[in-house]
């Protein structure tokens, strides 16, 4: 399984990075989300994944008896979900306050100089 | 002494909250300054004439070795003297020559700061440090040069003076680092007693050409002497301080200084006496071109420094007493004619040689100062500058090289400058009076009677040249050339060839003066040959370098984001790539691919075709929802790898921001597409061998064995010191609290944005 979710982190790297390059800024927004879930895949996976083994010691343990999955790895991703969301949100209403001032999408249009503005 | 060499910046300082004193009616009264720093200086005289070496030493950076070592020696004494001496009759100067000035207060700053710089420059034993103070002399003189900031030409000159002698100033740094490196202390003293490791090493041409270097930028030697013309924009007090005793000299300061350690090899020798011949002669030539009374000095400044450099090359010990001696008779009448050209400037308005005639009518002190100064400067007995010239022929005379050539070239040189100083100093005050300049009364005393002063000495110290010669030159001298040899300078040694060759001088020089006649047509002629001069050449090259910068520039920095995406990913994928390249080897296990279950492959795929789709389709909304499609696959993900948090999370932030997406874009225009097609391929392309990249990546990590002591940690204590069962929970929460807390003031900062854009009303003149 970790060949083929190497594979997708990669599809999911390649695909983000494509996003970012377009010219519209809702593609933008779209690749930053793809590359974020990407980077989450990828930390994940370094933690070596485990099945069925969730790090939650038992009630009636006071420390884990069996193997059990990386605990680290997973509360990085965790912040970084809730990071980006907040990313997201903002970027996402900052191209609806640019969409309603310039009414353009394009990002080759936002490239005005200071002085010319 | 530390508080004497620092007295300048501490005037400075205080200008701050005494400008109003300075720029009134006491203004003179700075003339202070300077002359306290001299009768200090001048009490070890005594001391430096019987041959002691006075040091005071303050730490600073005693583990770097950096420290403010003073030495006082013949020849950091004779710089001092100079400097605080001529620099009190500039003061004075001053104040009447810039009286009212409404920055006068701004330009006693600077001149302190530059004073004090350049005193630490030449008392200096510290390399490090006098590189600090040859940087700051290069700044301070650039605000003393641009100090007419509103003209556009003064601004260019003091840059460009900046730009040389500042450059030079990194070479002197690079020669100081090597040195401190072979000889293991940046004392020059220490050094000294290295000289021999230091000449033997392999890297000794290369720090002599570092100093060289900077030597030849500030003493403005060809071919770097165009800043010097360029710096006499400057006020005239500055250019007499400037160009007579301090910052141009403090280039032949650091041969002089240097030639004990580096000294007395045949490229020692030999450079410095083919670049100083080089300027000299140059220098000289051009003068003749020349009507401004204050080109003409500049040229001559040059010419002179070039004389030094030439001299020090010659390496004798004789020729190095000729330099000192120079140095004094040059600093003399150089500041003497400036502070005359102020004077002419100031009353007439002009510094036109061939307008100016019939000044001695009104200005006769000055005049006679003129005449006495033209007279030191032509080397006309009983004068120093005889006694200098003397010196001169004497040590080409008897150099190992070339005598006789060295001699010719000298002698061209000196008729030359006998030639230019006369236009400067006497010029002006004969022939018929203009009718416009009947009304010119004579200028304060404080503007005439500093070249008188220093002309006075000039005679003195010619009929008695022993004053400066036992005093300061000779244990000065005795230093340089490590021998104890007594030598006394004698204004007269009675009619031999020196004597002749010295009348020869005076007579080329009188013939000179007589047949050619400054003017315009002649300035003409030589601005035909600028295009080819090393300034042209200089400026041509900065302009060339401004171009290939802004392209390269442009380049990188073109203001579209996916050109910075593209720069970033192409860069990371050569930096993997190398490391990948040089260690290939990845262990894939295909064995884990046979327990793979139905659930696993179809989350697989799902991901695998809603990445492609949000990719390639041409609706918005269609992205947007299987970019939501992705998110839930990652929670099922999650999910069987055993991580409940994180698949409960992911469950719903993705829906918070599939919603939030579909509110906003439904008002948004068509999904248009943008780029070409080429770059579509391009841009694919680089994207594919990022995400291969990647992949390989985590393959080779996979292949690694993996640490997990701080896994090992948390799992351990997450109940024994934090009372929790969930170990995710408990380090977000109790190890890691801070960081939540971190994590949780960017969402609320990141909300009140949101809040506010959505809130945000543009005024009607914003929205264009």
């Amino acid at each position: 399984m970790e060949i083929l979710l190497a594979i997708m982190t990669g599809i999911l790297y390649a695909s983000g990075t494509y996003m970012i390059l377009r010219r519209s800024i809702v593609k933008l927004i779209i690749g930053i989300i793809l590359l974020g879930n990407g980077v989450n895949l990828l930390i994940f996976l370094l933690g070596r994944i485990t099945k069925g083994e969730p790090p939650i010691i038992s009630p009636e343990l006071k420390h884990f008896a069996d193997i059990y999955a990386d605990p680290i790895p997973q509360a990085l991703i965790l912040t970084s979900i809730v990071i980006s969301f907040g990313l997201q949100a903002f970027a996402i209403i900052l191209v609806k306050r640019t969409y309603k001032a310039l009414h353009t999408d394009d990002l080759d249009m936002l490239n005005t100089l200071d002085e010319d503005s | 002494m530390l508080l004497f060499v620092c007295l300048g910046f501490i005037f400075s300082f205080s200008i701050l909250f005494l400008h109003k004193i300075v720029k009134g009616k006491l203004a003179w009264l700075s003339a202070l300054v300077p002359l306290s720093i001299f009768i200090y200086f001048a009490k070890f005289l005594k001391r430096v004439s019987d041959g002691e070496v006075i040091r005071s030493s303050y730490n600073w950076i005693p583990s770097f070795g950096v420290n403010l070592d003073f030495v006082v020696d013949g020849l950091s004494l004779l710089f001092v003297l100079m400097i605080s001496g001529i620099g009190t009759l500039v003061f004075w100067y001053t104040s009447s020559y810039l009286k009212g000035h409404q920055y006068l207060d701004r330009f006693y700053a600077y001149l302190g700061i530059f004073m004090s710089a350049m005193l630490g420059l030449v008392l200096s034993d510290n390399l490090i440090t006098l590189f600090l103070f040859w940087e700051l002399t290069s700044i301070s003189s650039f605000f003393l040069i641009g100090f007419n900031n509103e003209s556009s030409s003064s601004r260019k000159s003091a840059l460009l003076a900046l730009g040389i002698t500042g450059i030079g100033g990194l070479f002197l740094l690079g020669a100081a680092v090597i040195l401190g490196d072979i000889s293991s202390s940046y004392s020059i003293a220490e050094i000294m007693q290295q000289s021999n490791e230091v000449v033997m090493s392999s890297s000794y041409i290369f720090i002599t050409i570092l100093v060289f270097l900077a030597a030849f930028t500030k003493s403005a030697q060809f071919p770097f002497h165009f800043w010097l013309p360029g710096a006499m924009k400057a006020p005239t007090p500055v250019s007499t301080y400037l160009h007579s005793a301090t910052m141009v000299k403090a280039g032949i300061y650091l041969i002089l200084r240097f030639s004990p350690i580096l000294g007395d090899t045949y490229f020692w020798n030999t450079t410095l006496m083919i670049v100083g011949a080089i300027t000299m002669l140059y220098t000289a030539f051009h003068m003749l071109f020349r009507t401004d009374l204050k080109a003409i000095l500049a040229y001559s400044t040059i010419c002179a420094l070039g004389i030094m450099t030439f001299l020090t090359g010659i390496g004798t010990y004789e020729a190095l007493i000729a330099a000192m001696v120079f140095i004094v008779v040059h600093a003399l009448y150089k500041a003497s004619l400036f502070l005359i050209t102020g004077i002419i400037d100031h009353k007439t308005g002009t510094r036109d040689i061939t307008k100016l005639s019939g000044l001695r009518q009104g200005l006769m002190p000055v005049a006679i100062a003129g005449f006495v100064a033209a007279s030191i400067s032509g080397g006309i007995i009983p004068t120093l500058g005889f006694v200098g010239k003397d010196l001169i022929y004497e040590s080409t005379l008897h150099s190992e090289y070339y005598p006789y050539v060295l001699t010719g070239i000298s002698i061209l040189t000196n008729a030359l400058l006998f030639y230019g100083g006369f236009l400067v100093g006497v010029k002006p005050f004969l022939g018929p009076k203009k009718e416009e300049y009947s009304k010119i009364h004579l200028p304060s005393i404080r503007m005439w009677l500093p070249p008188a002063i220093m002309v006075t000495l000039g005679v003195v110290f010619g009929l008695a040249p022993h004053l400066i010669g036992d005093t300061l030159v000779v244990p000065g001298s005795k230093i340089l050339s490590k021998t104890s040899e007594a030598f006394h300078i004698k204004l007269w040694h009675g009619f031999n060839l020196i004597f002749w060759l010295s009348t020869l001088t005076i007579t080329v020089g009188t013939v000179l003066y007589f047949v050619l006649k400054p003017s315009h047509a002649l300035v003409k002629t030589i601005e035909k040959l600028e295009y080819i001069s090393p300034k042209s050449i200089v400026e041509k090259l900065s302009l060339l370098y401004k171009i290939v910068s802004k392209y390269w520039t442009m380049l990188f920095q073109n203001g579209y984001l996916r050109h910075y995406v593209a720069t970033y990913v192409t860069f990371i994928i050569i930096l993997v790539g190398f490391l990948l390249y040089q260690d290939p080897r990845i262990v894939i296990d295909y064995n884990s691919l046979a327990d793979l279950t139905v659930y696993e492959i179809t989350i697989i795929i799902i991901m695998f075709l809603s990445t492609l789709f949000t990719v390639f389709t041409p609706s918005r909304l269609a992205a947007v929802a299987s970019m939501g499609i992705i998110g839930f696959a990652f929670c099922l993900l999650y999910l069987f790898y055993s991580a409940p948090d994180l698949a409960m999370t992911q469950f719903s932030v993705d829906t918070l921001t599939v919603i939030l997406f579909v509110l906003v874009l439904y008002r948004l225009p068509k999904y248009l597409r943008f780029s070409k097609n080429y770059l579509r391929i391009e841009h694919g392309i680089l994207s594919s061998i990022f995400g291969t990249m990647i992949t390989l990546l985590i393959l080779k990590v996979l292949s690694q064995p993996k640490k997990t002591e701080i896994s090992d940690f948390y799992a351990e204590n997450s109940y024994v010191l934090a009372k929790g069962k969930n170990v995710v929970n408990v380090i977000l929460v109790d190890f890691r609290g801070t960081d939540t807390l971190i994590e949780i003031t960017v969402l609320i900062v990141a909300a009140i944005g949101v809040f506010g854009l959505l809130k945000l009303r543009l005024k009607a003149r914003d929205k264009k």
